[in-house]
């Protein structure tokens, strides 16, 4: 690993990328659109089985090939949800996205698709060969990684672009106030619906290089566990920006390890962390900058 | 009053009726707003008038009966369908985006008539015609100079003023005012009222409204509706001098003076 260098915080820098990715692309829709979906991790998962089922099993598959289809697919199944799920609101969509992603975590569970409750293995890393010529390679751990990194990048640019563009500009509008939205002419099932599979393709990035970089999937990829992890990454972090989402994965995956170094109730003490961070810090890490600005400035200026 | 060469009829309710179970809130309400013309809708709390109007903006579809735009049925529309149409509504209680700008409340009504979703990677920011459509809208609604505000920390009286800016924007040719003048200072009211005779000249509006002065000054026809039905429709001299009006709010001295 070109940063750290040894393959413990190797293999932790990249669980952090790969949520940091995953959270962003929740930030889509519970912070900028206001759909909190409590089932992210249907499509999460459907990447990185896609990833796994379309390689074949003793040849490098082609990255060109299975990553643009293993993204797609987690779309194309957000689409299809989403065309049921948006047509609820508030705690009933909340549910209804949980259920739906039960439903996928059980078809991986339940069926020979993708082995069952033990998962299965992606033996070989994609090759990035293209027509003869190899710009890079996942093997080596240091093309992957900063493969990863700019993935991240390129997500967090992405998404920066689309929530300046006019559709970006709807979305808030629709968070913001949606009955408004439709009465200005707004049709905003159509945007919700956009915003969703667009969120779903971009969790699928994620899911994507989570099965590269750690070279099996389980049907726990799609547990509501999961989708309530990078939950509460966008919560800690700061809902309604992309550099909190970053940083709660940062935050959530050191607590995850400190923690879980000291006990193996580790998940009580996150709690506890997270329930601090909601009392004590609105807003989320994102919001401290703002407040060391205004302590430093002194908080009569601010009001 | 305004010529009569302009006076075409926009929007026609043609016999709405809406029940909420057992209730008939609005029974064979029948309404023509025309271009030039502003068209006020008055009654005491609980007479429909709230029903009234959201069932012309779509907010609620009618049990019964049928409304036209320019003699098209647009009944069956959904609100935003009906405002890429050309009727534009505000609300009773305040509907603006608190945290954004003025400008870009404005600005994101005016995006409302050139969609173009797809263009994922330009900047809103960039779309000049939505700023200078925004910019103009504003100044038509009396808050020039204000566009960089945020939207919720203005006065009432401004965000009203928002609202109507916002409703400009969509090109609305028929506007469905629900109490604009709510809640507004005097000196706010007659500011409004300024805007609502030159916002009535090109288009249609319908007023519903409590402030009886305004009304009387500004309103070309008058419909009072009573439990759901209209009363009578007039003139503002026919409504004033109406045995049946005068009787009819006798005794409802709290809400309605005439």
């Amino acid at each position: 690993m070109p940063l750290l260098g040894e393959s413990f915080y190797t293999e932790l820098l990249a669980k952090t990328l790969v949520l940091a990715i995953f959270a962003m692309s929740l930030d889509l829709l519970v912070g900028f659109t206001g759909l909190v979906s409590f089932g992210h991790a249907a499509y999460f998962g459907v990447a990185a089985y896609a990833a796994a089922l379309l390689s074949p099993e003793y040849e490098a598959a082609n990255l060109w090939l299975v990553f643009p289809a293993a993204v797609g697919a987690a779309m194309l199944v957000a689409f299809v949800v989403g065309l049921f799920v948006l047509r609820t609101k508030g705690i009933y969509f909340i549910m209804v996205t949980l259920a739906f992603a039960q439903l996928a975590y059980f078809v991986f569970h339940d069926t020979a698709l993708g082995g069952g409750s033990d998962g299965i293995y992606l033996n070989l890393k994609p090759s990035a060969e293209l027509a003869g010529f190899q710009p890079f390679n996942l093997d080596n751990p240091v093309h992957l990684y900063y493969f990863a990194l700019a993935m991240l990048v390129l997500v967090y640019v992405f998404l920066a672009r689309i929530l300046q563009s006019p559709f970006g500009r709807v979305l808030v509008g629709i968070k913001s106030n949606e009955h408004r939205m439709q009465s200005l002419g707004y049709i905003t099932f159509r945007y919700k619906l956009a915003a969703f599979a667009l969120a779903g393709g971009l969790a699928g990035v994620a899911g994507f290089l989570y099965a590269v970089l750690f070279g099996f999937v389980t049907p726990e990829l799609l547990s509501w566990h999961h989708s309530g992890n990078v939950l509460l990454t966008v919560i800690l972090g700061g809902m309604g920006n992309l550099l909190g989402a970053v940083a709660g994965a940062f935050a959530f995956t050191a607590m995850q390890e400190v923690f879980g170094s000291w006990t193996k109730h580790w998940q009580l003490l996150m709690g506890c962390v997270i329930v601090a961070a909601v009392l004590f810090l609105p807003g989320g890490l994102s919001a401290i900058p703002g407040r060391i600005k205004r302590t430093l400035q002194g908080d009569s200026i601010h009001d | 009053m305004t010529d009569t060469s302009r006076n075409e009829a926009l929007l026609v309710a043609d016999r709405i009726t809406r029940r909420f179970g057992g209730l008939v809130a609005n029974q064979d309400v029948a309404l023509t707003l025309e271009r030039g013309k502003l068209h006020a809708l008055l009654g005491p709390n609980g007479a429909g008038k709230s029903t009234c109007i959201n069932m012309l903006s779509g907010d609620l579809p009618p049990s019964d009966g049928r409304i036209l735009y320019q003699g098209r049925d647009i009944t069956g529309l959904s609100a935003a369908e009906r405002s890429r149409v050309g009727i534009g509504r505000s609300y009773q209680r305040t509907n603006i985006f608190p945290k954004f700008t003025v400008l870009e409340n404005v600005r994101l009504a005016a995006q409302s008539r050139r969609q173009q979703p797809w263009r994922i990677f330009s900047q809103a920011m960039k779309l000049q015609w939505s700023i200078d459509k925004a910019m103009a809208c504003i100044a038509e609604a009396g808050l020039a100079g204000n566009e960089g505000r945020l939207a919720g920390v203005m006065s009432h009286g401004a965000q009203r003023q928002l609202e109507i800016a916002m409703v400009l924007a969509t090109d609305a040719q028929v506007l469905l005012l629900d109490e604009p003048l709510a809640g507004m200072g005097s000196e706010e009211s007659a500011k409004m009222v300024e805007v609502l005779k030159r916002l009535r000249e090109t288009r249609a509006i319908l007023l519903v409204e409590h402030d009886m002065d305004a009304v009387f000054a500004v309103a070309d026809t008058i419909t009072v509706m009573v439990n759901g039905q209209v009363l009578e429709s007039g003139p503002p001299a026919q409504i004033k001098a109406s045995v049946a009006v005068q009787e009819a709010y006798l005794g409802q001295e709290d809400s309605f003076h005439v």
